[in-house]
């Protein structure tokens, strides 16, 4: 597949001839299910769309069945500036249930394969962007990350996939999961066409509140893999990882460190302390966001005996069992009495959390960690929902602490799925966040 | 030997043009859903931005009532399902409201005053409306979103009198500094108040009921003293505990009760948590010194026309409890009359013309009428008397205030030579009476007057007239 930068360069005719040659590509590989259905917008290069963000006329569903059916009136923010910028949505890709997931299972249009091995998940929650770049059937996506839905499939899949500041890409007609912790972000083939593509969704939107309102410019055109930076480690962190991602780490540092960065070694507080300020802070989010999908408005109602009764079965039916979990976990942890002891305890977890990479970025510009502790799995091994909350381990602190970062592919497992490690930067250093990738990638190709 | 405890929650709707987190309009009585956008509908990915005016007009109240205006607030999400709620979350203020400790005083008749403590005053967003049509609900969703102020007072009020005056004045307030239409018929000023009896001398609180929107002062009044009853019969009988339960009621109008509205068993759970697609507010120095200047206060305005216009308190406070009659009255007075008369005309004359509900300003007879016709009064033009019939005829048929005069031949005759015309032949009519007068029968003079005023049919000057007849008999 050609790369987002080379079809800056498309004619008119030429993009559309890429387009149907993409359709064809999709309509023969079926059973990959990287795509819920293949519609497009306006005459630009084709970027693949999670299916939460709105398309105006498309049906978006955040790959539910509560929304099956549903039509967006209207467009996301980040599709404005896709269309503005003529790029076209092309294409509505899969994706767990609300975002909910780390395995693209729970949608329900059924799973997505890894496209490097049908028996294995791509990740989860944007799977299915991820699949389409990795197979060749899309330029380049957009997906959502929450707690690590963009980098982790990214690191499945071998592709690149970028979480930006939160507050940097405006959230407006992103379906929402954790509104504190939602961020839009590129999935491409390489860190050139993620900055690429991060331009151009990036940037204060008066819509939405939590947009952070600054202009730091643009990243693609002044990318640099030549800038030396302080790069922390973290050893201890990753000690949990398999053999692989271990070997992989190795590798990265030493790689950077031929590439003359410094490296130097910093300790993050255990990550279990993640997990729970993460799960608590998200499922009290998403409990409330998604308690506008009552089947009054719009959505697949399904008739009770009286109101009670319609509010319980259109949810009981619409949602799947995951997001049935998490409203429950997210209505305790609010619930009178719990209060304090949860939600309001994970919030100061959270701010020693942005406390202790404030204190590491005061010395440092990046640090190298994994995505995830292992390489892609198959499916059904992770049949124990805690153990699935567990394999978010390494990407959710980034959300919890609102920091940019990039998953990039280092290495092949001995299994042949590939490994992917992420950089992490300070809040809005997307320059250095790129650059630093880009020189990681480049040394590794080298 | 009971002591009655009142606290009031009021919803102000505030008058802004656009809803609170969206930029559709407030407006009333439009076509059903039409003012609606993917904010307030609660859409997939749809965000809430605060309007700024919004939160102006609540920090506004804040400074009217002396309370302390926070400079970072927060919102926060309220969560219960129904149907008129589009996002099942309602968007408010519950752990830092905008408005905290306020003060507002009441005045009674007596000349006494007394000081009700305002707990807090936060931003909400309003719901929609169900409309049950048979078996079937409709929602419409034109208000959902629109911005509201709860202002919950202490629980300082001692009996129904005191809430209704609290309530008046909170009216007046909010009217006066122009935050709110605050029209109770049409729901932009909604009263729950929480009732509770305790033995006098007693230091604790016990059990509260609210009674929820109650839409006039007079049945506000009504349903307090109908609960109080209540729960002092349920004390007195010995099943208090049994039947006065922490609950919401519901006053029926036409039975003339309270009645449950739902038990505790189904308590809610709101599930309070801060809403995240929203930053904190911050009033910056900008705004907080347009939140510090507010329009005059309904006291400060009674205080001016006290001193200014030397009338009594207790008119001034009639004249400034309503801002539209206290423009009125500012009208009458900008014709140059005197404020004795307009207070006169106005309250006494005007007012005790009324009813129905019917002000001064919603009237037949405008600000300007009415100072004209007391300018009439003091140009000598017509008598007080005679002013009064104009009166009554313009509010029945309406009327240029001169042409009335004229058609109804009330003009007084002011003119020296007529009267005198006038006089003269009266005097020579009565030459034994004249005679009678001038050897100190003096009360005949009232008689002459009587004859001239007859003679004139009633339009003569009495002034005039009397100058002129006293210098004639003293001759």
């Amino acid at each position: 597949m050609i790369t987002l930068k080379e079809a800056l360069k498309l004619s008119k005719e030429e993009l559309i001839s890429l387009k149907e040659e993409l359709k064809a590509k999709i309509a023969d590989n079926p059973e990959l299910n990287a795509y819920i259905d293949v519609l497009n917008v306006g005459e630009g290069i084709p970027i693949a769309i999670k299916d939460n963000i709105q398309v105006t006329g498309w049906s978006v569903t955040s790959g539910s069945n509560i929304l099956k059916g549903y039509i967006a009136p209207y467009n996301a923010t980040v599709i404005e500036k896709l269309l503005a910028a003529n790029m076209s949505p092309f294409g509505r890709t899969n994706m767990d249930e609300f975002a909910m997931g780390s395995t693209t299972e729970s949608s329900c249009y059924g799973k997505t394969l890894n496209p490097l091995n049908p028996n294995c998940v791509p990740g989860g929650s944007s799977g299915g962007s991820a699949a389409a770049v990795a197979a060749g059937l899309a330029v380049a996506a957009l997906g959502s990350d929450t707690g690590g839905s963009i980098r982790q499939p990214a690191a499945f899949c071998g592709i690149v996939g970028m979480k930006p500041t939160y507050g940097r890409v405006s959230r407006y007609g992103l379906g929402a999961y954790a509104s504190s912790l939602d961020q839009i972000g590129p999935m491409t083939q390489n860190v050139e066409d993620a900055a690429i593509l991060y331009d151009i969704i990036q940037g204060y939107d008066p819509k939405d509140s939590t947009s952070a309102d600054r202009n730091d410019g643009t990243v693609s055109d002044k990318l640099d893999p030549n800038v030396k930076y302080k790069i922390a480690i973290v050893p201890d962190y990753v000690k949990d990882a398999s053999e692989d991602v271990r070997n992989a780490y190795e590798k990265a540092i030493d790689v950077l460190k031929s590439a003359g960065h410094t490296i130097v070694e910093k300790t993050l507080m255990d990550p279990k302390y993640d997990i729970s300020a993460y799960y608590i802070t998200a499922t009290a989010e998403a409990t409330t966001n998604l308690a506008r999908y009552d089947g009054i408005r719009y959505g697949n109602r399904v008739e009770g005996e009286n109101l009670k009764d319609t509010f319980l079965q259109t949810r009981s039916k619409g949602f799947g069992a995951e997001v049935q979990r998490r409203i429950m976990l997210g209505n305790f942890v609010l619930s009178s009495g719990y209060y304090d002891a949860y939600y309001v305890k994970a919030q100061k977890v959270r701010s020693l959390i942005q406390q202790e990479y404030n204190k590491i970025f005061d010395e440092v510009d990046l640090i190298l960690t994994p995505v995830a502790p292992r390489t892609a799995y198959e499916f059904g091994a992770l049949s124990d929902p805690l153990e699935m909350y567990l394999s978010d381990i390494y990407t959710i602190s980034v959300n919890l602490a609102g920091l940019p970062a990039i998953s990039l592919p280092v290495d092949t497992a001995t299994n042949g799925m590939p490994v992917g490690l992420q950089l992490i930067a300070a809040p809005y250093a997307e320059q250095t966040l790129f650059n630093g990738a880009l020189s990681l990638e480049t040394k590794l190709k080298g | 030997m009971f002591e009655t405890i009142i606290g009031l929650e009021v919803h102000v709707q505030l008058n802004t043009q656009s809803k609170l987190f969206c930029s559709c309009p407030t407006s009333f009585n439009h076509e059903q859903n039409t003012n609606t956008c993917p904010t307030c509908l609660a859409l997939p990915g749809a965000l809430p931005v605060l309007n700024k005016e919004a939160l102006r007009k609540a920090g506004m109240f804040g400074t009217a009532v002396g309370a302390t205006i926070n400079r970072t607030s927060f919102f926060d999400r309220k969560s219960y399902f129904y149907p008129d709620s589009p996002s099942a979350y309602q968007i408010t203020q519950l752990y830092t409201p905008i408005v905290e400790h306020g003060t507002l005083v009441i005045d009674f008749e007596d000349g006494s005053q007394k000081t009700i403590r305002i707990n807090r005053a936060h931003i909400e967003a309003d719901a929609g409306k169900n409309i049950h049509e048979g078996s079937i609900s409709k929602v419409d969703l034109n208000r959902a979103g629109t911005p509201l102020l709860e202002i919950v007072s202490e629980p300082d009020m001692r009996s129904a009198e005191e809430a209704i005056l609290y309530l008046k004045k909170l009216h007046s307030i909010v009217r006066y500094i122009d935050i709110s239409d605050a029209n109770m018929q049409e729901g932009s000023f909604r009263v729950d108040v929480n009732v509770s009896i305790r033995p006098k001398g007693d230091e604790k609180l016990y059990t509260r009921v609210e009674i929820k929107n109650i839409n006039s002062f007079r049945f506000i009044q009504r349903a307090i003293e109908i609960e109080v009853a209540r729960q002092k019969e349920a004390w007195e009988d010995g099943v208090y505990e049994e039947e006065i339960v922490q609950e919401t009621r519901l006053f029926d109008q036409v039975k003339q009760e309270t009645r449950s509205m739902r038990g505790k068993e189904e308590a809610a759970d709101y599930r309070y948590f801060p809403e995240p697609d929203l930053l904190k507010v911050i009033v910056d120095d900008a705004m907080y010194a347009d939140i510090c200047s507010i329009p005059e206060l309904p006291d400060a305005k009674k205080e001016r026309f006290v001193n200014d216009f030397a009338i009594s308190e207790y008119h001034a406070s009639l004249i400034t409890a309503d801002l539209e009659n206290a423009h009125y009255f500012e009208e009458m007075l900008s014709l140059g009359i005197s404020a004795k008369n307009a207070v006169t005309w106005l309250i006494v004359e005007l007012q005790g013309r009324l009813s129905g509900g019917v002000t001064p300003s919603t009237s037949p007879i405008s600000a300007v009428m009415l100072g004209m016709l007391v300018k009439r009064i003091e140009e000598g033009v017509i008598s007080g008397k005679a002013a009064k019939e104009v009166l009554d005829y313009l509010l029945e048929n309406g009327g240029d205030i001169d042409e009335v005069i004229e058609k109804l031949g009330l003009k007084q005759v002011s003119d020296t030579g007529a009267l005198e015309a006038l006089i003269d032949e009266i005097l020579n009519a009565n030459a034994d009476k004249v005679a009678e007068y001038k050897s100190g029968k003096d009360k005949l003079f009232g008689f002459f007057v009587g004859q001239a005023m007859k003679a004139s049919k009633g339009s003569a000057n009495p002034n005039t007239l009397n100058e002129i007849l006293q210098a004639k008999l003293a001759q």
